[in-house]
């Protein structure tokens, strides 16, 4: 029982993780109906961001929530004078342009921080206490709980502002939208900024584990897509749903399953995938397009 | 007083002209009809005001020239584009519609009591307030489009084939909905629309175009008279 809670509660810890970069491109996805493959990319150079602010003197959490803000700035101005530009266009250009933004943004981080393992402190302290006769790290529990508050903001945010309103309308029919004299770019460029803001917490959050490289988000970014397919596009509860599905279950096999074991554990996600997308091809949680002639 | 004036406007999709030299003028208040077959630039000439296609020529709203200004600038003067085919925002919901629509607005309590107006104005609208507009019906989606582009305070509204896809009496029941908004509100209105005889029941004066070009223009009265309005757009 003690190892099975443990494994849970890491397997949340991971998945929340996941949640975050999920949360991102759903965002992204919502604005503009394109996937952004960079998401990952820009949540290390976030990670790097707060690390030279740390080398600086600032402390942990001023310098995570200033890369927050750095991050919210660049997704911005990426937006306007790059994706703005293949907006219009054939999506699968945009989408390759996102690919080609990742390799730029991993060559960068390296050429600048180099390729080697840098240390990235910790926001929680790296005790142990014990829950349900489990020991369990305090890291994952705030990990989790972070997660959990952000969703919160968000939905709060979508649901409860006018802002969101208008981000929402935005993602539904830009060109409507303008009609009710909704600044369409500008909101763009927002949702590109919250979006890079949340990807900069996952890489606050994975860096201290992995230690922080360029392609410290690679593997996060397959979850989170594995995560985005899974939960569904359109909902943002149901990505993070599907991220901790994901977190957990890969850890569960992992142990429970001797044939899976450590080494194959990455594909439990995959599995998942392609028996949701023949079973439920909108996701377990998304709502399925509806065309009215 | 003339509010919103076009001269000689023109139009391209790519290579091919769609408008080639479209004049009209819209008074402060008034209702004026486009009427034409398919392809004749109706559509193409509300969008050219509301800058949603390049277009050349001059177009002045309340003496200024907004020719090529962003859409959402159009808006913030005063123009409200209600599209064909309905523009609903179809994830949000009825209520979400209308706080769209009053993006621009701050005045909270006069946002309130203009949503108690439109729901009075389209009735079917109070059931449906709390559904998302994919749920609702053509009829009661392209009420909704009238109810936001309303909830804007507009000087001017566009109206883009607003019985497009409605059921006779239906389609009626918004011409008449629509004419009591214009009775009340002042709002003026240029109005493109395939039924002549539903045109005819708001407008003042119209305007024939054909391929992308004023054929005629008079007041509905004398365009009813003419037989060859008659043959081709009011069924003989």
């Amino acid at each position: 029982m003690g190892t099975f809670v443990q494994l849970v509660i890491d397997g949340l810890s991971a998945g929340s993780i996941y949640a975050a970069l999920a949360l991102a491109i759903v965002l992204v996805n919502q604005a503009t109906g394109l996937i952004n493959f960079a998401q990952g990319g820009m949540a290390v150079l976030a990670a790097y961001f707060a690390y030279s602010f740390l080398q600086w003197g600032v402390p942990l959490v001023l310098a995570i929530l200033l890369s927050m803000l750095a991050s919210f700035v660049l997704g911005a101005i990426i937006e306007r004078f790059l994706m703005r530009r293949f907006e219009q266009g054939d999506p699968d250009t945009a989408v390759v342009v996102t690919i080609g933004l990742l390799t730029l943004i991993t060559g960068l981080c390296g050429w600048i921080w180099s390729f080697n393992n840098l240390q990235f402190p910790s926001l929680f302290p790296l005790q142990n206490i014990n829950v349900l006769g489990a020991v369990v790290s305090v890291r994952s529990i705030g990990t989790t709980l972070v997660i959990v508050g952000i969703m919160i903001l968000l939905q709060l945010l979508f649901i409860g502002t006018k802002l969101g309103l208008a981000l929402r309308a935005v993602a539904v029919n830009p060109q409507s939208a303008a009609f009710s004299g909704l600044p369409v770019g500008r909101l763009l460029m927002v949702g590109w900024g919250l979006a890079a803001a949340l990807g900069a917490i996952a890489g606050a959050l994975i860096a201290p584990s992995l230690t922080l490289t360029p392609g410290m988000m690679d593997a996060a970014l397959v979850y989170a897509l594995a995560a985005v397919i899974l939960g569904g596009l359109s909902s943002p509860i149901g990505v993070v749903v599907a991220a901790w599905m994901i977190g957990v279950l890969e850890n569960l096999a992992a142990v429970y399953v001797p044939f899976i074991g450590f080494d194959l554990k990455i594909a439990v996600p995959f599995i998942l995938i392609f028996i949701v997308l023949i079973v439920r091809p909108q996701g377990l949680f998304g709502r399925k397009d509806v065309v009215r002639v | 007083m003339t509010l919103l004036e076009l001269t000689d406007v023109t139009a391209f999709y790519g290579p091919v002209q769609v408008l080639d030299g479209v004049s009209l003028t819209v008074p402060d208040g008034g209702a004026v009809g486009i009427l034409g077959a398919n392809g004749a630039g109706k559509t193409t000439t509300l969008r050219a005001i509301s800058g949603t296609v390049r277009a050349g020529g001059s177009i002045t709203f309340d003496g200024k020239a907004i020719r090529g200004m962003r859409p959402d600038k159009v808006a913030a003067m005063g123009i409200a584009h209600v599209p064909e085919g309905r523009g609903t925002l179809s994830d949000l919901t009825v209520r979400e519609n209308l706080r769209v629509g009053a993006y621009l607005r701050k005045d909270r309590k006069g946002i309130e009591s203009d949503i108690d107006y439109c729901l009075d104005l389209f009735p079917n609208l109070k059931e449906r307030i709390r559904s998302h507009g994919s749920a609702l019906s053509g009829g009661e989606q392209q009420m909704l489009a009238v109810a936001r582009a309303v909830m804007s305070k507009p000087r001017l509204m566009l109206l883009d084939e607003a019985s497009l896809g409605l059921a006779p009496s239906t389609a009626k029941n918004v011409y008449q909905a629509i004419g009591r908004l214009r009775r009340e509100s002042g709002i003026a209105m240029l109005v493109v629309e395939q039924n002549a005889n539903l045109a005819f029941t708001l407008v003042d004066t119209a305007t024939v175009l054909e391929t992308g070009r004023n054929a005629l223009t008079g007041t509905s009265a004398e365009l009813k008279g003419m037989d060859e309005i008659r043959r081709a757009y009011l069924g003989g």
